[in-house]
């Protein structure tokens, strides 16, 4: 008995060793570490990873955001000033500039304020994807550089945003507004379109499948390429870079044309949960499965423990 | 003419008996198949193995009802359809993968222990090529499953693999194209490996199981000490009612009992590993669809082939090849290089006891750097030394043996 637990433990040890090497040891050394930040944005990691021409415009710019973060936003004149963002910002917009501008209904729930303050001031500086406009591109919400101007009326929009677009979304909802506009999600039927309606007649399927491929003609022509979608994403990268990489998709991706989105850390919640749901949709299943089975294993064994001493007890 | 008694009820024992005689049967392959008492757990991982091939099996039936194996259908037919739509389809698909990977953990388990009791000798060596012949069937019926979801990694891993068959400097790529069906795996790549994964493959493995079985029938199982001992006068003193005496015992019920339980114990684990922690089986990379265009950053086969990928790695391309060559076959000639008389545990055999404990701990080491990136020096380094550790061994195994003593 003690010679087979001794024998027990030589195979365990090296079973864990084995498990250690190619598991967490491997993963730890193939990816790089990128060390989260708490899904706040206060620009420290864009200056860091900025080139030596841009630092100063980027620390200057991160310095504008946090003043303007200090003033005390007024949400009645902001609901004035939000009124030109719903010029796009609207039910049923088509696409501008290469996406269809997202609804806003509840970003001040799943968005980061100083974020909402970068974007409003400068949207490819905020989404740090400044790297794509050099040139004569344009980012398709650049104009709002010159329709909100004054600090003030900054601090007022968000403040409008986090007062009356806080209702806390579906986790769909926050999928939606936050990425679904170049992701598809194609195991809950869903392209940058939207959800894909049921269709009585092949006619009609078949043109919304253009419209479809219209749009996503666009996002690709805006993007480089088509952005992935995003229905099995769950399962195939780690938590952790995951939550890292929509942080600041540069971070783990450098020189991608993903911009960063801006949630904050219930805003992502929201939208892990929905990935979750859609890609490991097993997960409740298996969790109240797991222990009946495992309970039985173990039943099964003081069982089979028993009649294996019976039939050995007098063998020796 | 035998003799049939016209009076025996249908499928009656004697009935049965007259014609298949099931009662030979039952003591040949059962109640007087006599294994040594003189054993521990490490005995039970042929019935282990059994035991989980047979529920790959039952799983595989599942999936394979549900499975489509088009380019453009696969990999949703495996993550949306089965995982989504049909009832406890996940519960078979976790089953499946993390037994196909833990059936390797125990073929290992099976093979070392082989190794380290001697068990390949002195009329067991057909039991060792069997098994090696097994581990290699085994190999080709997880690389031609792990094809099927048609992810990134089935894609690339394809690709890897069905070029080594270019033959390096011999540039035969008319043979990888042959292999394929195509220049690139595609639609008949695809069609080919299901067919080889849920069919021809599977046939063979069970022919394969058969014949390991039939191969143990007369050297018998070898036993802790190595002991040689009559097992016809053993055999008789169990008969006889004097078991403490007697060095051996049924398989069916005795040593049969003490298998179920350590599968008892092994199932805790395995299902441990389906419900909480699956991933180690199914690598992230997979979960992103096949696509040709898109050369994942790292390409790595499942942990149970890296020691073999290390050492076709760090050497030239033709080195290489010839390497890996050599050591997919070089454990089949184990009974042949060993050329030591004494079937015992390797502590009692001096330098071979050094050797078994340099060749498990290489092969480890091999199997870490093989999942590695080699573009870090240090590790290419590791994975060097460790691949040439790996011939040395193998060239020093009939010297040191050759001077063995006899026990």
């Amino acid at each position: 008995m003690n010679k087979e637990l001794k024998i027990f433990g030589v195979v365990a040890f090296f079973t864990l060793l084995l498990y250690w090497g190619v598991e967490p040891f491997a993963h730890s050394q193939m990816h790089k570490h990128v060390e989260g930040h708490g899904f706040t944005y206060d620009g420290t990691a864009d200056i860091a990873e900025a080139s030596a021409e841009k630092k100063e415009a980027k620390t200057a710019f991160w310095a504008d955001v946090k003043k303007i973060a200090a003033l005390e936003g007024d949400a009645v004149a902001g609901e004035a000033t939000f009124g030109m963002c719903m010029g796009c910002h609207m039910d049923g917009a088509g696409n501008m500039g290469g996406v269809i501008p997202p609804s806003l209904d509840h970003a001040g729930a799943i968005y980061d304020k100083n974020y909402l303050i970068a974007l409003i001031k400068d949207p490819a500086m905020a989404s740090n994807v400044d790297h794509k406009y050099a040139d004569t591109m344009m980012h398709p919400m650049g104009s709002i550089k010159t329709m909100v101007t004054e600090p003030q009326d900054i601090a007022n929009v968000v403040a409008y945003l986090k007062a009356n677009k806080s209702a806390e979304p579906t986790a769909k909802e926050a999928f939606s507004e936050a990425c679904a506009r170049c992701h598809a999600m194609r195991y809950d039927k869903a392209t940058q379109l939207g959800d894909t309606p049921t269709f009585k007649y092949k006619k009609d399927e078949l043109a919304h499948e253009i419209k479809v491929i219209e749009e996503q003609d666009a996002v690709k022509a805006y993007m480089g390429k088509l952005p992935p979608d995003l229905s099995m994403i769950i399962r195939a990268r780690s938590h952790h870079f995951m939550e890292t990489f929509v942080e600041n998709p540069q971070s783990q991706l450098a020189g991608t044309s993903m911009p960063r989105v801006g949630l904050n850390e219930a805003g992502y919640e929201k939208v892990e949960e929905y990935l979750s749901d859609i890609g490991d949709p097993s997960k409740p299943a298996r969790e109240i499965a797991g222990p009946w089975v495992i309970g039985f294993m173990i039943l099964f064994t003081i069982l089979a423990y028993l009649w294996k001493s019976s039939l050995w007890r007098d063998l020796h | 003419m035998a003799h049939f008694d016209e009076n025996a009820k249908p499928f009656s024992a004697q009935w049965l008996d007259e014609r298949l005689a099931i009662s030979t049967v039952r003591k040949v392959l059962a109640f007087e198949y006599w294994i040594p008492k003189n054993i521990n757990f490490l005995w039970a991982m042929g019935m282990v193995l059994a035991a989980t091939f047979g529920i790959l099996v039952v799983s595989g039936i599942f999936l394979l009802m549900y499975y489509q194996p088009g380019v453009d259908t696969a990999f949703d037919s495996v993550n949306y359809l089965i995982m989504t739509e049909v009832g406890y389809g996940w519960l078979w698909r976790h089953v499946h993968g993390v037994g196909a990977s833990l059936v390797f953990l125990i073929i290992y388990i099976h093979m070392f222990t082989g190794i380290y009791y001697g068990s390949y000798k002195r009329g067991r060596e057909m039991i060792w090529l069997s098994g090696m012949l097994l581990f290699v069937l085994f190999s080709a019926e997880a690389f031609s499953g792990y094809m099927l979801p048609w992810g990134q990694m089935s894609y690339w891993a394809g690709m890897v693999i069905t070029n080594l068959f270019s033959g390096g400097s011999l540039e035969a790529y008319g043979l990888v194209e042959w292999i394929r069906g195509d220049y690139v795996p595609g639609q008949a790549f695809l069609t080919r490996f299901f067919m080889l994964h849920v069919f021809l493959l599977p046939l063979v493995i069970i022919g394969g199981i058969v014949f390991h079985f039939a191969t143990l029938r007369l050297p018998h199982v070898n036993n802790q000490d190595g002991e040689d001992f009559d097992f016809e006068e053993a055999a008789e003193l169990y008969k006889a009612g004097k078991v403490k005496e007697s060095k051996v015992i049924p398989f069916q019920p005795v040593f049969l009992s003490k298998d179920v339980f350590v599968m008892g114990i092994y199932f805790i684990l395995f299902f441990y590993l389906v419900f909480y922690n699956f991933d180690f089986a199914m690598d992230p990379v997979n979960f992103d669809p096949a696509d040709g265009l898109k050369t994942p950053a790292h390409i790595y086969p499942e942990w149970y082939f890296l020691w073999s990928y290390e050492i076709l790695r760090p050497f030239s391309k033709d080195l290489g090849l010839i390497a890996f060559g050599i050591a997919q076959v070089i454990f089949l000639a184990l009974p042949f290089l060993d050329r030591s008389p004494n079937v015992a545990p390797a502590s009692k055999r001096g330098l071979f006891h050094i050797w078994f404990w340099l060749m498990l701990i290489d092969v480890l080491v091999l199997t870490f750097m093989g999942k590695l990136p080699p573009t870090d020096a240090t590790f290419a380094f590791i994975g060097l030394v460790s691949a040439v550790l790996f011939f040395v061994l193998w060239i020093a195994l009939p010297f040191i043996t050759k001077i063995e003593k006899k026990l």
